[in-house]
């Protein structure tokens, strides 16, 4: 994919011509159409209605009505700004718990017990997290009803805590599900890097652990870590799930109020809807400038710090805190999850009691039909969506290990690009679209929807374990007479079959939590798990959101179970391809 | 000319029955999509009851397409209109009443009229239950088909409360004495903007003004009234009026979770329904106030583009049947209103709605006393506005 993600991007010619002759050299350009091709459409069908073009609606002429519009209705203002400081602030929050942990705790039994536990949280969908997470928020919820015996409460207080009109408890939602994510991106980062070296060079020159990480490995770290960051900075300021369960609602933020106006019966205001969506393409842009921003002042400080000499010997309370926080975090998610799971089977379960006062299967057994459509269609649309995804990956990868160069950084932004648009600047474009070539509410659009999304990140997950493949084995497999293809289906592919079945894992997850997507192509007829969950999480009925939350964790736990134990089972009669070998 | 009459009328039935013969033919097969509200667990359920049995009698297939506000049907049809697919729609049957239908009507948006040529709508009780024919002040006809009656009441606990407030200024006062356990759904929602019309009601010397579209009044002066009272109630509601739950089914949480003492409900028996079910303790109950309360009708309405039109028929001719409304009514199920006329059915239909025990909660009939009509829809679009921008638009 990268590989031709560059020769499309920089027409780049004349490299290995052999590679492109074959039917190989068609993926890159096959992957990038499917990529980049209806995310252009997508925006370009909400930037002519931002200007008042949509000559089905009887838009026909080009002007800035919807914008006035825009900006006169109450509460945008206020929206924007929390879209940026929400945005803004999980991102930071995010980035400087999981730089501080890495570099208190790398390299130590902490640290490599903690990365095990985070990397399955990072497969729970958003809203799962979310709604858990404000049951054990609210006053009327788990905290306090465990600390009731010491508060005395024998009502819950009346404190604003979820839909605080700060947005801090949604930037706290945000910072549960986007830690673990950056933390496995540092993880992998560190994997390639010389950061243990480093770190001992760091210590013998009289540096604390923490400092001495801090300014040795983290400044060549961090340029691997730009793109994650600006994806969590894109997805924390216009996330629709979480800001709905999480965050503050006089007035909500820009990304919520944006689904509502797409949603009314009134036309006219789809003008503005689209307006608002590329006003919150906007802010993300904002919000990216202001990153790259603070990125030049961490560096300028940085350097200072760094040129001051200071060794930071006494990190202890850093060290604590950053475990702390981190270990909060794991806590945090986990309870909600547990509560959720808890709920699944409660009947009776009111304050302030801890557990509930009666259990039952009841939801389980009364769900069971409802459930058995949005089950399957997440799992052909997870199933089919990963599949496809990963033949694109491999065949891109494949490709440029044959045309034996590397991509660019900037292909590598062209890839994540999906990520790093906000959803909803493009999904109402594409829907027109999609209606207006008869393919809405059919499967294929779910599909191909979902693999916008999917395949960035399948194509994250194999890409380094692709490339670090040693390709003395390759070698020696051609010497024996093996072809390029051979070498590829009996070496390459089954010595990589962990990394492989890891991306269609990864991809899976992915799928199984995407919102929005399945709601704008699905067209409604393809309930899925999370879609299910998030018109039930408006609903009052925590016992049966249980049950979906149970079924979305599970389902994703399961495929990297899979892709875990499958390798096992398969090679378990070849030491070298066994784990930790 | 009696006798003629007679004779017509029968000819008619027996056109009428011919008809529908071949409606339910025509929907033998067919998978009708009917986009519902799905945030009350208790309403899917019985969806899935009526999914059951109309597949197995009718051979239609029912998907029900769960939504969490139905302006999103209405745009979704919209967009259709938009790209030209004036056929093949991908929404059979939908869910729906006051600015939605109106939103729909005003747009062409609708097929029929067709409720006319249900069997069933025989029953319907038009002369005792005005807002079947009326909804929100615009002429249904026969564009939507009436399902169930929904009327405002207010949950209380009575553990913690001994007196009801039953006007305005008593809530009010109520909720001055006891602060952060009162609330109401956020507008838009169709809670929370009931209990802005109900307010304003109750507060106008005049509410007949409100029968009339906004736009022939002067909105600011007649709601000033309103938004007195809003801000001198705001500061004692529950969370000190910075932040609303979302709609209905939130509240009531609110409210099993002990974190309010009252809320809102639009369907009366829901409570007794709720404890039942265990969701809601056994000491609540529900009351309405001195002068009445508004009440509505919910319909289901096919849009113009549907792809199985026979198949939504025939599915809402069940609705209307005596058996399902009876079902609807008995708050084990549901606990919603019926739209029949009791007294019109044959007796051992009307003995199904008879056997039910309406729950503990349940006020009679009587209690309940007639509905308040339902301003003009214009009217809860401007209150909505100028709630938002009050209230919902931060400093």
């Amino acid at each position: 994919m990268a590989r031709g993600t560059e020769s499309a991007a920089s027409l780049q010619v004349g490299s290995d011509a052999r590679a492109r002759r074959g039917p190989l050299g068609l993926f890159p350009a096959l992957t990038l159409g499917l990529l980049l091709g209806p995310l252009a459409a997508g925006l370009l069908g909400t930037l002519l209605p931002a200007f008042g073009y949509l000559p089905a609606l009887g838009g026909e002429a080009l002007g800035l009505a919807p914008w006035r519009t825009l900006f006169a209705t109450p509460g945008v203002g206020e929206g924007v700004r929390l879209s940026l400081t929400v945005g803004l602030g999980s991102t930071l929050l995010s980035l400087g718990l999981v730089a501080v942990f890495c570099a208190a705790w790398h390299g130590t039994r902490w640290f490599r017990w903690l990365s095990r536990l985070l990397s399955p949280l990072l497969a729970v969908p958003h809203v799962t997290v979310a709604f858990g997470l404000a049951f054990l928020l609210t006053p009327s919820g788990w905290l306090l009803r465990l600390l009731a015996p010491l508060t005395g409460f024998q009502r819950p207080p009346d404190w604003l805590i979820v839909h605080d009109s700060w947005g801090l408890s949604l930037m706290l939602g945000l910072v549960l599900k986007e830690a673990p994510f950056l933390f496995l991106m540092t993880l992998a980062a560190l994997n390639q890097s010389n950061a243990t070296a480093l770190r001992q060079l760091a210590a013998s020159l009289g540096y604390g652990r923490t400092s001495g990480w801090l300014k040795a490995v983290f400044p060549q770290l961090y340029p691997q870590l730009r793109l994650p960051v600006f994806a969590v900075l894109a997805y924390s300021c216009a996330s629709v799930e979480m800001a709905l369960v999480l965050g503050p609602t006089t007035p909500a933020p820009l990304s919520v109020q944006l689904l509502r106006w797409f949603n009314e019966p009134d036309l006219a205001l789809r003008f503005m809807a689209s307006a608002g969506a590329m006003l919150q393409l906007g802010v993300v842009a904002l919000a990216m400038l202001i990153w790259c921003g603070l990125e030049r002042l961490g560096r300028d400080l940085g350097r200072h710090w760094i040129r001051w000499g200071g060794r930071g010997l006494r990190d202890g309370w850093l060290r604590g805190l950053s475990l702390g926080a981190l270990g909060g975090c794991f806590t945090l998610t986990l309870g909600s999850l547990l509560a959720m799971a808890l709920w699944s089977v409660a009947r009776l379960w009111r304050y302030p009691d801890v557990l509930p006062a009666s259990f039952s299967l009841e939801q389980w057994l009364r769900h069971t039909d409802d459930i058995l459509l949005p089950l399957w269609n997440t799992l052909s649309v997870g199933l089919a969506a990963s599949i496809v995804a990963l033949v694109l990956v491999l065949g891109c990868l494949e490709h440029e290990v044959r045309a034996g160069r590397r991509p660019t950084v900037r292909a590598l932004w062209l890839l994540y690009l999906p990520l790093l648009i906000p959803q909803i600047a493009f999904l109402f474009g594409i829907q027109v679209l999609l209606v207006g070539v008869g393919l809405d509410g059919r499967w294929v659009a779910l599909l191909w929807s979902h693999l916008l999304f999917v395949l960035p990140y399948v194509f994250l997950s194999l890409a380094d374990p692709y490339r670090a493949f040693d390709e003395r084995y390759a070698r020696s497999a051609r010497c024996l007479g093996a072809s390029a293809n051979g070498v590829f289906w009996r070496v390459r592919l089954p010595m990589l079959l962990r990394p492989v079945l890891v991306a269609l894992a990864v991809g899976f997850a992915v799928s199984v939590a995407q919102y929005l997507p399945t709601l704008f192509a699905g067209g409604g007829r393809f309930p899925t798990l999370t879609t299910e969950a998030v018109a039930l999480s408006a609903g009052s009925n925590r016992r049966i959101m249980g049950v979906y939350a149970v079924l979305q964790m599970g389902l994703p736990f399961i495929a990297f179970a899979l892709a875990q134990g499958l390798p096992a089972m398969l090679f378990r009669h070849r030491r070298g391809l066994q784990v930790g070998r | 000319m009696r006798l003629f009459a007679l004779a017509l009328t029968l000819f008619a039935g027996l056109l009428r029955a011919d008809d529908w013969e071949d409606t339910l033919a025509e929907a033998r097969g067919q998978t009708v999509y009917w986009n519902a509200w799905a945030g009350d667990e208790r309403i899917n359920d019985y969806i899935d009851w009526v999914a059951d049995t109309v597949s197995d009698r009718f051979g239609v297939t029912v998907r029900h397409v769960k939504v969490a506000d139905t302006a999103e049907v209405v745009a979704r049809v919209l967009a259709e209109k938009a790209a030209g697919r004036d056929s093949e729609g991908s929404v059979d049957l939908v869910w729906i009443n006051g600015e939605n239908f109106a939103a729909m009507k005003a747009n062409d948006l609708l097929f029929g009229p067709w409720t006319g040529s249900l069997p069933n709508y025989h029953y319907v009780d038009e002369a005792g239950k005005p807002t079947v024919l009326v909804d929100f002040t615009i002429p249904v006809a026969g564009l939507e088909a009436p399902w169930g009656i929904a009327q405002l009441v207010f949950m209380v606990d009575t553990a913690t409360v001994d007196e009801f407030p039953r006007t305005m200024a008593a809530l009010r006062d109520w909720a001055k004495a006891n602060p952060g356990r009162f609330t109401y759904p956020q507008p838009p929602d169709f809670l929370g903007s009931t209990f802005l019309k109900q307010a304003l009601i109750g507060l106008l010397d005049d509410p007949d003004i409100l029968q009339t579209p906004a736009d022939q009044a002067d909105v600011e002066a007649v709601t000033a009234p309103l938004w007195d009272y809003l801000d001198e109630l705001h500061p004692h509601l529950w969370r000190g009026g910075r932040a609303f739950p979302q709609n209905g089914p939130a509240q009531r949480r609110l409210l099993a979770d002990g974190e309010v003492d009252m809320a809102l409900s639009f369907h009366p028996p829901e409570a007794s329904s709720a404890i039942s079910q265990g969701e809601l303790p056994d000491t609540i109950r529900t009351f309405v106030l001195e002068d009445g309360t508004i009440g509505n009708t919910h319909f289901v309405a096919i849009p113009y583009n549907a792809t199985h039109k026979a198949g939504a028929r025939v599915l809402a001719n069940f609705l209307l049947s005596p058996e399902a409304q009876a079902r609807k009514l008995d708050p084990e199920h549901w606990g919603d209103f019926t739209v029949l006329d009791l007294d019109a059915l044959p007796p051992a239909e009307r003995a199904r709605f008879e056997m039910i025990d309406l729950g503990i909660a349940t006020l009679s009939p009587e209690e309940l006393g007639t509905p308040l009509p339902e301003p003009h829809p214009s009217w809860m679009e401007a209150v909505e506005a100028l709630w938002q921008s009050r209230y919902g638009a931060g400093n």
